[in-house]
């Protein structure tokens, strides 16, 4: 006989910890008299949902938490997500009942503190990118992205010109970008970067023609670049008649050093999550504002807060002339919004300056830190982000995965691997502003003892992680067997 | 890597033609493609009946992390596909050349297999394609 | 000397010792990839504020503004105000849920993987559907990714709507099919003729007014057509109403807001998006799975991804990425917490006390009901007043009350009103009383 073993995380799911007639809150007895309830036949016959105290909810979901690695926990150099602080009065400043509590339909005089707290944030906004205007609506980046390229096409189309169908996008571009661009009916066009990671200005030349409705561009590029021929860029584009598109993911490079507005870009969105510190939450909420040109004013997502003078001063939620109409019901994540304009008052103009500055200051320094054991596909200083070549230690059997993967055991999240495709065995690193000098070293010294062990002991580098509450998880399987719920014991 | 079998045409893109007895052609993807793809979680194919050109898109193959376009290495119309391979989509990775035929087709011009590689020009093409790219 | 701050750990010393390790002078340095004319604009923005006095600037912001709770609400269209146990905001504003980012290293992320899962499981149950993803941004852009959806899988490119969908949600379809060419057809059930060209029917259910639409009677027109039925409901009804899976529904998507979400002036919100197993390739958003570490244990990820924009980039059934993870874990909490009988409660609730409140209002002169869809509703409902709502809600206002959504654009001098568990009698009395006050002062 075999004695079942016991499993040492309790995994049962939630309907699995239920107990018939066990609850876990109640409200109080119904105050009105009972109501005569609808035909039989529209009415559900079972409701299937745990039964559960209020403290096994409490330890269920403690325990979950426990089996996550977080910024609040340790470094998080994940490239291209700006793992920084998320500053905890965010959090108390977003939990006031006067703005976690109101509601999106209140009329407009009884939410004059929220208006003008979002009109507060649009003048920021623009005022960091150095653009005429922006909806603070659309909430992700992504979301950002697709009213981004909507706007140009309904620029385009308002000018009747039709034949603009093309989107020409980086090949270092994030996935969003032709994807989004897709979403708005463009055809993409893939332009190759050049020897040095930056684009390929006569390949750019050559596919800038009167079918070009705009480029996407992110600046600094997912290579940790910025363009030194940027201003060439925005030129050929608007020359061809085109719009240029500034993907804003890599904006914490940027603060108080340039104004993407002023180079010659017509849109570029925000990710607050990223560069205004506001919580990743394990994928979202995130909050993804469009910055636009005086040209693309009218076309901005609605709503737009705009403040009226005459009678009795107000901000109102308006509707841009020629808006490409609502992305979402409401007005965009304002619990988001919050928390990004109480980062932004926290730091003022000088502080902004700083996060830019400390953050490319930390990724060079790794950068030259690593260089001489991990390879760098393009041999210059980067901005905030530094992206290594595993492929030296792919000759000795370790691929950049499981560089990223014995990271995980010393208590440091991997970087972005893979990513950006073009560079072979890309391990990405983004160290941001937020952490210090000693947590630098640390990772530095680490890194440097990775790349011993992929020489003397490669096999613990590729069954790593060792010390995770599960080893390296069978993806396969759950992709040629999907099992994506809980079903009943039959 | 073993050599490729001998009585199948190759298409750069990786596919491979079997002209069977009948007729009729036998299409799939070749061992270096499985290899490359890793562990295929799932095949796209072409509905039964589907009129495809020589080179055109016939389906697609997916790994957990990539999707690779499945090009018609000779024209004709779909007449089968193999159920066996939606249902196991590993079959490709453990058979390629056997149970792992992807769909059956009747050419449109069995001609069309000249512009094909055998099996030596196969073999050699992915020597020289691999060392250019230094894999 | 530089700038200081509790978020820059750095001292100018060590600064000093970095610059020194990279091998330039100064941090300006490793900024001259930008064009020189452009670098170092000047940045106006308001000044810093230390944490005491930024506390006190957001809390004088915050008190301008009208808080339901302090005010009796009768708000909904979208979104309504719920009792929330403390549970929720306890735990998922432990770090380990809040500052994560998407669970791309499984072996680390066992937590958000298994709670979407979880959230995955709740709205299969609730909704009576095959599969579920991980979460959308919100209701109405979980409804527009339906209608592409849709089309995809019916390779059609017309949509048709019913006109009693949420205003805010045909706006948002609107947007987002409008550049793929589909075309947007809206209908009244009343008039609805249906033909081979149209990829599916788009329903709202219970609808914007209020009202149950007749599913058993559209699942069959539809489905003599070929065309793809999508339904959208809250989840709060469902705890009580048949769910649209058990019509046959092929889609079915929603805002969760009202399970456990703060209202929060619109947002965040997360959208629940389900369909038919046979579809899922053509699913949107990220999806959980379960399967097994190297060692045979229980483990969560990230599935089917080469849906995605990451792997499929233009291809991709959708552009979505971050969405709202953090959310759909209060949802999840909410609902565990909840549980069978207390959400069932909570729906019951609602509909007894918007039911009795309709009569009241309904009994006071000049005020009538206005039926929509089967004529039966959940917990909202239109209410045509003897003057117009706007007015009517001024005066609700003196008296501490937000009343319902003023839609005389659509229904004159209609509001839509919505009861939920957390309005008393006595708010519900209250307002039926100064509706007829204001009605008899006319």
């Amino acid at each position: 006989m075999t004695s079942q073993r016991i499993d040492e995380r309790d995994n049962r799911l939630l309907m699995d910890r239920s107990a018939p007639g066990r609850i876990g809150a109640k409200l109080p007895p119904l105050d009105v008299p009972a109501q005569p309830l609808p035909p039989q036949s529209v009415l559900r016959a079972d409701l299937p949902l745990p039964e559960l105290s209020e403290l096994d909810v409490v330890r269920y979901f403690t325990r979950l938490s426990q089996e996550n690695f977080a910024v609040d926990l340790n470094f998080y150099p994940l490239g291209s997500c700006t793992m920084k602080y998320n500053p905890k009065v965010n959090e108390v400043t977003a939990a006031m009942p006067g703005f976690s509590a109101i509601h999106p339909m209140q009329p407009a005089e009884t939410v004059q503190g929220a208006l003008e707290l979002l009109y507060q944030l649009q003048g920021i906004l623009t005022e960091v990118t150095g653009t005429a205007g922006v909806s603070l609506a659309t909430i992700a980046g992504a979301h950002g992205e697709l009213a981004g390229v909507l706007m140009i096409r309904a620029y385009h189309m308002a000018r009747n010109d039709t034949k603009r169908k093309v989107v020409l996008i980086p090949d270092s571009a994030h996935g969003t970008n032709p994807a989004s661009a897709a979403m708005a009916g463009f055809q993409v066009v893939t332009i190759p970067s050049d020897k040095n990671g930056n684009l390929d200005v006569e390949v750019l030349r050559k596919a800038a023609n009167n079918e070009l409705a705009g480029a996407m561009i992110t600046m600094p590029s997912t290579l940790g670049l910025f363009d030194p021929n940027i201003v060439e860029i925005c030129d050929i584009i608007h020359k061809a008649g085109g719009l240029v598109y500034g993907d804003g993911a890599n904006m914490n490079a940027l603060l108080g050093r340039v104004k993407l507005g002023q180079v010659g870009f017509d849109v570029v969105h925000l990710n607050l999550h990223k560069t205004f510190s506001t919580p990743h939450g394990g994928g979202g909420p995130g909050a993804g504002p469009v910055c636009v040109s005086e040209r693309l004013l009218p076309h901005l997502p609605t709503p737009v807060v705009e403040y009226r003078l005459g009678g009795k001063p107000e901000y109102i939620l308006g509707r841009p002339p020629k808006t490409i109409g609502k992305m979402a019901a409401f007005h965009g994540n304002f619990g988001v919004l919050v928390r990004a304009y109480t980062f932004a008052r926290a730091l003022g103009s000088d502080g902004l300056k700083q996060v830019s500055g400390d953050a490319v200051l930390s990724a060079n320094y790794i950068q030259a830190s690593l260089r001489d054991l991990y390879d760098l596909s393009y041999d210059r200083r980067c901005m905030h982000e530094v992206v290594f070549s595993a492929r030296r230690q792919k000759a000795q059997g370790v691929k950049a995965l499981d560089v990223a993967k014995r990271l995980l055991d010393f208590g440091i999240h991997a970087p972005t691997m893979y990513f950006p495709l073009i560079v072979e065995e890309a391990l990405m690193v983004e160290p941001t502003e937020s952490e210090s000098k000693e947590t630098l070293d640390r990772f530095i010294q680490v890194m440097r003892q990775i790349a011993q062990e992929s020489k003397d002991t490669p096999q613990v580098l590729r069954e790593a992680p060792h010390h995770s509450p599960v080893s390296r998880v069978d993806e396969t399987r759950a992709a040629r067997q999907p099992d994506l719920r809980w079903k009943p014991k039959r | 890597m073993a050599s490729s079998p001998r009585d199948l045409h190759y298409s750069k893109e990786h596919e491979w033609v079997k002209i069977e007895p009948d007729g009729t052609a036998l299409i799939g993807i070749t061992f270096f493609a499985q290899d490359q793809l890793g562990d295929v979680v799932y095949v796209v194919m072409p509905k039964v009946g589907t009129k495809v050109k020589q080179f055109a898109k016939l389906g697609e193959v997916e790994s957990v992390k990539a999707v690779s376009d499945i090009f018609s290495p000779i024209g004709g119309e779909v007449i089968a596909v193999n159920d066996q391979v939606t249902a196991k989509p590993e079959t490709v990775n453990a058979d390629p050349y056997g149970k792992a035929w992807l769909v059956r087709v009747k050419p449109s011009n069995p001609g069309e297999t000249r512009a094909l590689l055998s099996g030596e020009q196969y073999d050699a093409f992915l020597a020289s394609d691999a060392a250019e790219k230094g894999h | 000397m530089s700038f200081r701050h509790q978020y820059l750990p750095h001292t100018d010393a060590q600064r000093a010792e970095m610059l020194a390790k990279v091998g330039v002078p100064s941090e300006e340095f490793l900024f001259r990839d930008i064009p020189e004319k452009f670098r170092n604009p000047k940045m106006t923005l308001p000044p810093a504020l230390t944490e005491m006095d930024l506390v006190q600037e957001l809390r004088t912001l915050a008190s301008k503004n009208v808080v339901p709770g302090e005010y009796a609400s009768f708000l909904g269209a979208g979104a309504s105000r719920h009792f929330v146990p403390s549970v929720v905001g306890a735990l998922i504003s432990r770090g380990e849920f809040l500052t994560p980012y998407t669970p791309y290293q499984p072996e680390v992320s066992q937590g958000t993987l298994q709670a979407t899962y979880e959230f995955q499981s709740l709205v299969c149950l609730l909704t009576g559907m095959e599969v579920a993803n991980a979460g959308m941004y919100e209701g109405a852009s979980s409804l527009a990714e339906s209608a592409l959806m849709a089309c995809r899988l019916a390779n059609r490119y017309t949509v048709l709507m019913l006109d009693t969908v949420n205003p805010h949600y045909r706006e948002v379809v609107r947007t987002y099919t409008e550049p793929q060419g589909i075309r947007l057809e809206v209908v009244s059930a009343d008039h609805l003729s249906l033909h081979e060209d149209y990829a599916c029917l788009l329903v709202q259910s219970p609808n914007f007014f209020g009202s149950l639409e007749d599913l058993a009677k559209l699942r069959q027109e539809t489905a003599a057509k070929g065309m793809l039925l999508v339904v959208a409901s809250d989840l709060v009804p469902l705890a009580m109403l048949k769910p649209p899976g058990e019509f046959g529904a092929d889609i079915v998507v929603g805002e969760c807001q009202p399970a456990g979400i703060n209202s929060s002036f619109g947002g965040p919100y997360v959208g629940y998006f389900t369909c038919k197993e046979q579809f899922i390739r053509q699913m949107p958003g990220r999806i959980v799975g379960k399967t097994v570490d190297t060692q045979g244990r229980t483990a969560y990820v990230l599935t089917l991804q080469t849906r995605e924009q990451h792997i499929r980039r233009e291809r991709a059934t959708s552009n979505i990425c971050t969405s709202e993870a953090l959310i759909a874990t209060s949802m999840t909490i909410y609902l565990a917490t909840m549980g069978k009988q207390g959400f069932r409660q909570v729906a019951e609730q609602c509909y007894h006390k918007a039911h009795y409140a309709a009569s009241k209002l309904a009994a006071v002169p000049g005020f009538s009901l206005v039926p929509s869809g089967t004529g039966v509703f959940f917990n909202e409902f239109v209410v045509r007043c003897p003057l117009p709502p706007a007015e009517l809600n001024r005066q609700l206002l003196r008296n501490r009350i937000l009343g319902g959504l003023d839609v005389s654009d659509q229904v004159p001098n209609g509001m839509l009103v919505c009861v939920t568990e957390v309005n008393s009698k006595a708010e519900i009395d209250t307002f039926v009383k100064a509706a007829s006050s204001a009605g008899a002062h006319r």
